[in-house]
C-alpha cells in the first residue's frame, strides 16, 4: 500500500490556501442531501459537528457521556497556543510551525503542522466571539503566558480551566445547531463498530447505554473525534471512559493505525498512593517555573520518606543531602526542560533508589525557595488553586511541605493515519483531534492539543470533507444493507460472549494488570527485552480475560461493567500493536525512549536515516502480526537536528 | 397582555408577583405599625388618627380592596409555587443536611398561613369586632365629627382586668407569637424580595441582609410592645380602670 | 477503616427502588470516595452481583459527571469539592453513610445513583450561546473586555453542570445552573445582542423541564462545587424583567 499524504507541494506558506481552492466544494443547495456521522463531542468533534451543521449538512453526533459538554477536553488546564503575536515578542506562524516540528522531534508531517500554525489565530478569534472568557489584561486586551518548548509568550488561557471554557464554547455552538435541527445529538451512546459498504465508510453500530439497544446509523461519511488511548496504561490523566474502541474497531475494519507507540508522559502528576488508585491527576506544567525538583541523595533518606516514617520530614534533609537532579544534569534549562526529558530524569532518580512516594515512585517539587524569595502571597496568587487541588487529593499543604510528583501518561500522539485532508485510508472515514496521528510527531508541546482539535474541527475538516462528498455525490442510504446486518451480528456476538463467561475476575483487575505491565515495559523507557516480554504477556492476559472475566447483568439495561469490558477487550488487542511499533522503532525520539539508543549522557538518540517515517500499521487479525506501511517524512523547511537542553 | 400573563405565570414571574406584593405588604406593615405606635401618645392622638382613617369614606374601601388584592396575589402566587415545588421533587430525601438556608427561610410556608390566620383574627378583633366583645365602633358626634375609640378598644382588648381575662391573655399571647412569626416571614421575605427583584449586588449584599433583619426587628418589637404594654398596665385609658 | 453504606438501589426509571446496606472494610484514608466505591463494586462484580451504578469520568472535578448525596449533602458537602475529589480521610472508622441519587422530577433516576440530567442540555439549547459562524469573526483583540468583567463572566462560566444545585435546593430549582449560563454570556459584550431573547428562552425551557422555583434559600450555592454565586440568579431575574420591556420575543 502506498500512503499518499496528498499534501500540496510547493511553497508551504500558500499550501493551504491553494489546497482550499483546488478541492471541490459541495453546492450549498446540495448540502442537505448529505448526512455526516461525527463520533465524539470533544473539542474536535463538537467543533466539527457544529460547523458542518452550520454549513447545511445533516449531522449525527455521538458521545458516551451523558452530555456533550463532558468530553475529556474539558479537563485541559494550561492553555492553547496561537501565533497571534499579541505580545509583540517576535512570534509568527512560521515560528509556531518551527517550534512544533522541532518539539515533535521531527516525526510530524510539515505541511499539516504549517496549516495548524496558520489557522491557530482564527481559533482564538472564534472562541472569543463565542464568549470564551480568556484571561485579559486591565486594558481589556487578551493576556498570554509562556509554555514549555518555546521562547515566546503565545499561550491563551482561562485560569486553569482552558479546556473547559473552550469546550463549553464549542458545546454552545453545537447546541445552537441542535436547536436548529441540523445536528442530532446522541449522548450516552457508544460506537461499537464501523460499517463499510462498497469500500466506503458509511455507518456505525452503537449501543444506547441506558436501554442497551444496539442501533444502526447510516451516513455519507463518518468522522471520528474520539480522543486518545492513554488508558491503555490503566493509570493515566485521562478520564475513566477514555478508550480506543472507536479507533480500534475502525482499524480492525481496515484503517491504518499510525505511530501507536508515541505516548506522552507528563512529568508533574500526583504520584500513585496505593494499589486501589483509579486515575492520576495532572499538576500544571507551569509549576516548574517556580518549583525546584529534587530527590534525597541517600537512598536511606528516600526510603524513610517513601514509608512516611514517623518524625521524618523532607524539610529536615540538609541541602547537602539533596540532589536537584534537573539543575545538575541540565544547567541551562534546569527545571524547565521539556516534558519527556524531565520525566525520564525523575524515573532515573527513582530507579536509583531516590524515590520518595509509594513504592519509591515520586520526587519532590519544592516551593520553599520561591516562597522565601517571592513571599507566600505571590506564590499563592500564581498557584493557589493548584496547591488547593493538591492538598485536597494528598492531604499535604505544599506551602509547608514539598509537593510529591511523578510522571504519568497524559496524551497519545499516535492515532489513526490520515492524509492532509484528515481522511484515513478508508474512503469516507475522517479522523480528527487526538484520535488521529497527524501534527505532533513523537512529542507534543504543551498547549497544542487544544489547538489541533479545534483547528481540525472548525477550520480543516469542514472543507476537506466537502471534497470527498462532492466527488462521490449524494448516494442512497439504508440501514438494511447486508454490511449493517453483518457488523451488528458481530457486535451482538461479542456482547453475548462477554456476558456468558461469568468468570471470577473483575474487568478492572485485567485492565490494571495490563496497564502495569505496559507502564513497566512500554512506558517512559523501553527496551527490546521488555517489549518482547509484553508480546508474550498481552496474549496471555487476553486469553485469561476471555475465560475468566465477570460481567454481571444483561445487555438490555444500564451495565457499566459491560461497557468497560468491551473497552478493555479492545485495549487487550490494541496494545499488542503499540508494543510492536515500539519494538520496531529502533531509535529514541520524543516520548519514545529506547534504552538501547541513547547518547553517552543518556539522552534520546534519533536515527533519521532509518526511521524518518510514519509507521502505519494494518490490522491482520487478533494475535496475527500487523503489517507495517511507511510514509516517509520530508523536511523541506525545518532541518532535523539533535535537541539539546544542557 | 398575553406576554404579561405568560411572564407572570413563569416561575420567575410568579416569584416577582410574590416579591412585589410582599414589598407592598411590607410597606403596609410598617405604616400600620407607625400608626399604632401613636397609642403611646395618648388616647386623643390615636383616636383622632382612627377618625381620620375612618373618615376617608369610599377611599378607605378602595384601600382595603387594594390590600385584599395584594394579599390574594401574594397567597395565590405562593400556593402556585408551593405546588410547583412539590411537583419538582416528588420523592424526598431520606436524609438532608441544610447548610445555607435559615430557619426563617425553611418555615415560610408555615409562618405564612399562621400570619394569615392572625390577620383574619386581627380584623375581627380590632376592626370588625366579632372577636372583641367590648369593641366600641366610631360614632358621629353632635357636631358631625367622627369620634373613634381606638385607644379604648386596644386597652380593653389586652388589659388583663375585668371580664374575660383568660381570653384577653390568650389574645396577648397570640399577638406576640404571630408577630414573631411575622418577623421570621419578613426577615427572609425582605431579603428574598431584594434578590428576586434583582436589586441585590454583591457589594451591599451583607448590608441588605442586615438591614432586612433590623427593620424586621423594629416591626416585631414595635408591634409586640403594644399588647404587652397594655397587659402590664403601662398603657391605660384616661379614666383608668 | 471500616464503613457501613446505605445505598439507594433502583434498577430502572420505573423501579420503585430501595436502600441496601454494604460494608466497606479495610478502606485506606488515601482513597478517593469513588475509589472506595470501586472497591465495594469490585467485590460485588467478582461475586457476579450487579455493582452500584454511579456516574464519573474525569475524576478531577471538572467534567461534572459525578454527584450524589452523601448523608444529605450534595457531593458530600466539602467546600469546593466534587464527590470524585472527596477523599476518605474526611471520614472516620465506623461511619455509617447514606448515599442517595439527586432527587428531582426533572432528573429521573436511571439506575441507582445515576440520573438523567439532559434537561440541562435542553436549557442551553434553548439559547445558551452566541450566534456566530465558524471562521467569520473579527480579530479577538477587537473586542475589549475589562479584566474585572471577564473575571466575573469566568466565575459564572466555571459551572460544571453537575446538578448539585438542583439536588440541594429544597424546591429542586435549576436557577443557579441557568443563571450561571445567562450571566456568563450576559456579562460579556459578545452576549449582548441576544441577551434578552436568551433569558426568556432559557428560563422558559427551564420551567418546562419541571424544575421548581427559587426561594433564595442559598443551598444551591452553598453546595456548588464551583462556588457559583447566588448573584447569577438575581441577574437572571433582573434580565427577565428587563426583557419584558426591551426584548420581547414573539410566541
Ligand atoms: C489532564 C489533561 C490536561 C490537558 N491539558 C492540555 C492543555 O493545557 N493544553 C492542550 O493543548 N492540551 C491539553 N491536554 C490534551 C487535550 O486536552 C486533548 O488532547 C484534547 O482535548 C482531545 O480532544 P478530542 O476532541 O480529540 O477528544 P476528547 O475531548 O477526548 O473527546 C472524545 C470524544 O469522543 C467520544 N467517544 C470516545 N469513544 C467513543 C465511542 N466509542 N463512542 C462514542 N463516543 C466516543 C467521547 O464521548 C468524547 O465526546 C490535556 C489533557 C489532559 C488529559
Ligand atoms: S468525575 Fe468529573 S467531576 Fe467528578
Amino acid at each position: 500500500m502506498i500512503l499518499e499524504s496528498k499534501a500540496p507541494g510547493g511553497d508551504i506558506q500558500t499550501a493551504w490556501q491553494r489546497h482550499k481552492f483546488d478541492i471541490k466544494i459541495v453546492n450549498p443547495a446540495n448540502k442537505r442531501k448529505y448526512t455526516v456521522i461525527v463520533v465524539g463531542t470533544g473539542l474536535a468533534g463538537a467543533a466539527a459537528a457544529a460547523t458542518l451543521g452550520e454549513l447545511g449538512y445533516n449531522v449525527l453526533n455521538f458521545c458516551f457521556q451523558d452530555s456533550a459538554r463532558r468530553a475529556h477536553s474539558i479537563a485541559a488546564q494550561g492553555g492553547i497556543n496561537a501565533a497571534k503575536n499579541y505580545q509583540g515578542d517576535g512570534d509568527s506562524v512560521y515560528r509556531l510551525f518551527y517550534d512544533t516540528v522541532k518539539g515533535g522531534d521531527f516525526r510530524a508531517r510539515e505541511e499539516n503542522v504549517y496549516r495548524l500554525a496558520e489557522v491557530s489565530g482564527n481559533i482564538i478569534d472564534q472562541a472569543v466571539a463565542q464568549g470564551v472568557p480568556f484571561a485579559r489584561e486591565y486594558g481589556g486586551l487578551l493576556s498570554n503566558r509562556s509554555f514549555g518548548g518555546s521562547l515566546v509568550s503565545r499561550t491563551f488561557y482561562a485560569q486553569g480551566q482552558t479546556g473547559q471554557q473552550l469546550l463549553i464554547g464549542a458545546y454552545q455552538a453545537l447546541s445552537r445547531q441542535v436547536k436548529d435541527g441540523k445536528v442530532k445529538l446522541f449522548a450516552r451512546t457508544e460506537m461499537l463498530d464501523l460499517v463499510i459498504e462498497d469500500g466506503h465508510a458509511r455507518g456505525i453500530i452503537t449501543r444506547n447505554l441506558v436501554t442497551g439497544k444496539i442501533e444502526r446509523h447510516v451516513a455519507d461519511a463518518v468522522v471520528l473525534g474520539t480522543g486518545g488511548y492513554g488508558n491503555a496504561f490503566f493509570l493515566s490523566t485521562n478520564a475513566m471512559g477514555s478508550n480506543v474502541t472507536a479507533a480500534w474497531r475502525a482499524a480492525k475494519r481496515g484503517a491504518l493505525f499510525a505511530n501507536p507507540c508515541f505516548t506522552q508522559i507528563h512529568p508533574t502528576c500526583i504520584p500513585v498512593s496505593g494499589g486501589y488508585q483509579s486515575k492520576l491527576t495532572l499538576m500544571s506544567e507551569s509549576l516548574r517555573n517556580d518549583g525546584r525538583v529534587w530527590a534525597p541523595k541517600n537512598p536511606a533518606d528516600a526510603w524513610d520518606m517513601a514509608k512516611g516514617k514517623l518524625g521524618k520530614d523532607p524539610r529536615q534533609i540538609p541541602e547537602a543531602d539533596r540532589d536537584y537532579f534537573l539543575e545538575r544534569r541540565y544547567p541551562t534549562f534546569g527545571n524547565l526542560v521539556p516534558r519527556d526529558v524531565a520525566s525520564r530524569a525523575a524515573k532515573k532518580a527513582c530507579d536509583d533508589g531516590q524515590g520518595v512516594a509509594y513504592e519509591g515512585r515520586g520526587v519532590y517539587l519544592d516551593f520553599a525557595e520561591s516562597i522565601g524569595r517571592l513571599g507566600q502571597k505571590a506564590v499563592a496568587e500564581r498557584y493557589g488553586n493548584l496547591f488547593e487541588m493538591y492538598e485536597r487529593i494528598t492531604g499535604d499543604n505544599p506551602f509547608e511541605t514539598p509537593m510529591r510528583i511523578y510522571p504519568a501518561v497524559h496524551y497519545t500522539m499516535g492515532g489513526l493515519w490520515v492524509d492532509y485532508n484528515l481522511q484515513s485510508n478508508v474512503p469516507g472515514l475522517f479522523v480528527i483531534g487526538e484520535a488521529n496521528f497527524s501534527d505532533h510527531g513523537a512529542n507534543r508541546l504543551g498547549a497544542s492539543a487544544l489547538m489541533q482539535g479545534l483547528s481540525d474541527g472548525y477550520f480543516v475538516l469542514p472543507y476537506t470533507i466537502g471534497h470527498y462528498l462532492a466527488q462521490v455525490g449524494p448516494r442512497p442510504k439504508s440501514t438494511d444493507w447486508g454490511s449493517f446486518k453483518q457488523v451488528e451480528g458481530e457486535v451482538n456476538e461479542k456482547t453475548k460472549k462477554l456476558l456468558s463467561i461469568k468468570g471470577k475476575r473483575s474487568v478492572d483487575s485485567f485492565h490494571r494488570e495490563l496497564g502495569l505491565l505496559m507502564w513497566e515495559h512500554c512506558g517512559m523507557a523501553r527496551n527490546e527485552q521488555g517489549l518482547t516480554t509484553l508480546l508474550q504477556e498481552i496474549p496471555r492476559i487476553r486469553e485469561e480475560f476471555w475465560k475468566d472475566v465477570s460481567v454481571p447483568g444483561s445487555e438490555g439495561e444500564v451495565n457499566q461493567v459491560l461497557e468497560r469490558a468491551g473497552r478493555v477487550a479492545d485495549f487487550l488487542e490494541f496494545t499488542e500493536m503499540m508494543v510492536l511499533d515500539a519494538r520496531e522503532r529502533r531509535e529514541s525520539c520524543g516520548g519514545h525512549f529506547r534504552e538501547e539508543f541513547q547518547t553517552e549522557e543518556g539522552e534520546a538518540k534519533r536515527d533519521d536515516e532509518n526511521f524518518q517515517y510514519v509507521a502505519a500499521w494494518e490490522f491482520k487479525g487478533v494475535g496475527v502480526a500487523p503489517e507495517l506501511h511507511k510514509e516517509p517524512l520530508n523536511f523541506r523547511y525545518v532541518k532535523p537536528s539533535q535537541r539539546s537542553y544542557k | 397582555m398575553r406576554w404579561f400573563l405568560k411572564f407572570a405565570g413563569s416561575t420567575i414571574g410568579l416569584k416577582i408577583v410574590m416579591a412585589v406584593s410582599g414589598l407592598l405588604l411590607f410597606g403596609f406593615v410598617i405604616g400600620h405599625m407607625l400608626g399604632n405606635l401613636q397609642v403611646y401618645l395618648g388616647a386623643e392622638t390615636l383616636n383622632a388618627y382612627g377618625a381620620t382613617l375612618q373618615g376617608m369614606g369610599p377611599l378607605l374601601w378602595v384601600v382595603r380592596l387594594g390590600l385584599l388584592a395584594i394579599v390574594l396575589a401574594h397567597i395565590g402566587s405562593s400556593v402556585a409555587l408551593v405546588r410547583l415545588s412539590h411537583a419538582a421533587r416528588p420523592q424526598s430525601y431520606k436524609k438532608v443536611q441544610p447548610r445555607a438556608s435559615t430557619y426563617a427561610s425553611r418555615t415560610m410556608r408555615v409562618s405564612g398561613p399562621i400570619v394569615l390566620a392572625f390577620i383574619i383574627f386581627h380584623i375581627l378583633h380590632l376592626t370588625q369586632g366579632a372577636a372583641h366583645p367590648e369593641l366600641q365602633h366610631c360614632v358621629t358626634g353632635a357636631d358631625g365629627a367622627l369620634q373613634c375609640f381606638v385607644h379604648e378598644n386596644v386597652v380593653s382588648a389586652f388589659s388583663l382586668t375585668g371580664a374575660n381575662v383568660a381570653y384577653k391573655a390568650f389574645s396577648v399571647v397570640f399577638y406576640v407569637v404571630a408577630m414573631v412569626l411575622l418577623g421570621l416571614h419578613l426577615g427572609h421575605g425582605a431579603y428574598s424580595m431584594v434578590r428576586t427583584l434583582g436589586l441585590s449586588n454583591p457589594r451591599y449584599d451583607r448590608i441588605a441582609r442586615a438591614l432586612a433583619t433590623a427593620v424586621t426587628l423594629v416591626i416585631v418589637i414595635g408591634n409586640c410592645s403594644i399588647p404587652i404594654a397594655v397587659a402590664v398596665g403601662l398603657v391605660r385609658t384616661a379614666g383608668g380602670h | 477503616m471500616n464503613l457501613t453504606l446505605h445505598v439507594w438501589r433502583q434498577n430502572g426509571p420505573s423501579d420503585k427502588g430501595r436502600f441496601e446496606t454494604y460494608q466497606a472494610n479495610g478502606i485506606s484514608e488515601h482513597m478517593s470516595f469513588l475509589e472506595m466505591l470501586d472497591f465495594v463494586n469490585e467485590k460485588l462484580e467478582s461475586e457476579g452481583k450487579a455493582p452500584i451504578v454511579f456516574e464519573h469520568d474525569c475524576r478531577e472535578g471538572i467534567c461534572g459527571s459525578c454527584g450524589f448525596m452523601i448523608d444529605g449533602k450534595a457531593h458530600g458537602g466539602q467546600h469546593r469539592t466534587t464527590v470524585c475529589q472527596l477523599h476518605m480521610r474526611s471520614f472516620k472508622d465506623g461511619d455509617v453513610l447514606t448515599l442517595e441519587p439527586w432527587r428531582a422530577a426533572a432528573f429521573p433516576v436511571l439506575r441507582d445513583l445515576m440520573v438523567d440530567r439532559s434537561a440541562f442540555d435542553r436549557i442551553v439549547q434553548a439559547g445558551g450561546y452566541v450566534s456566530v459562524r465558524s471562521g467569520s469573526p473579527q480579530d479577538a483583540n477587537a473586542i475589549l473586555v475589562g479584566k474585572e468583567e471577564v473575571d466575573r463572566a469566568f466565575d459564572a462560566a466555571a459551572c460544571i453542570g453537575c446538578g448539585a444545585c438542583v439536588a440541594s435546593c429544597p424546591n429542586a430549582s435549576a436557577m443557579l445552573f441557568t443563571g450561571a449560563k445567562i450571566s456568563h454570556l450576559g456579562l460579556l459584550p459578545q452576549g449582548q445582542p441576544e441577551r434578552y431573547r436568551r433569558v426568556q428562552a432559557m428560563t422558559q425551557t427551564m420551567d418546562e423541564a419541571g424544575f421548581g422555583y427559587c426561594s433564595n434559600h442559598g443551598e444551591c450555592s452553598a453546595f456548588c462545587p464551583k462556588d457559583i454565586s447566588l448573584d447569577v440568579i438575581a441577574m437572571t431575574n433582573r434580565d427577565l424583567m428587563a426583557a419584558q420591556v426591551k426584548g420581547r420575543s414573539e410566541g
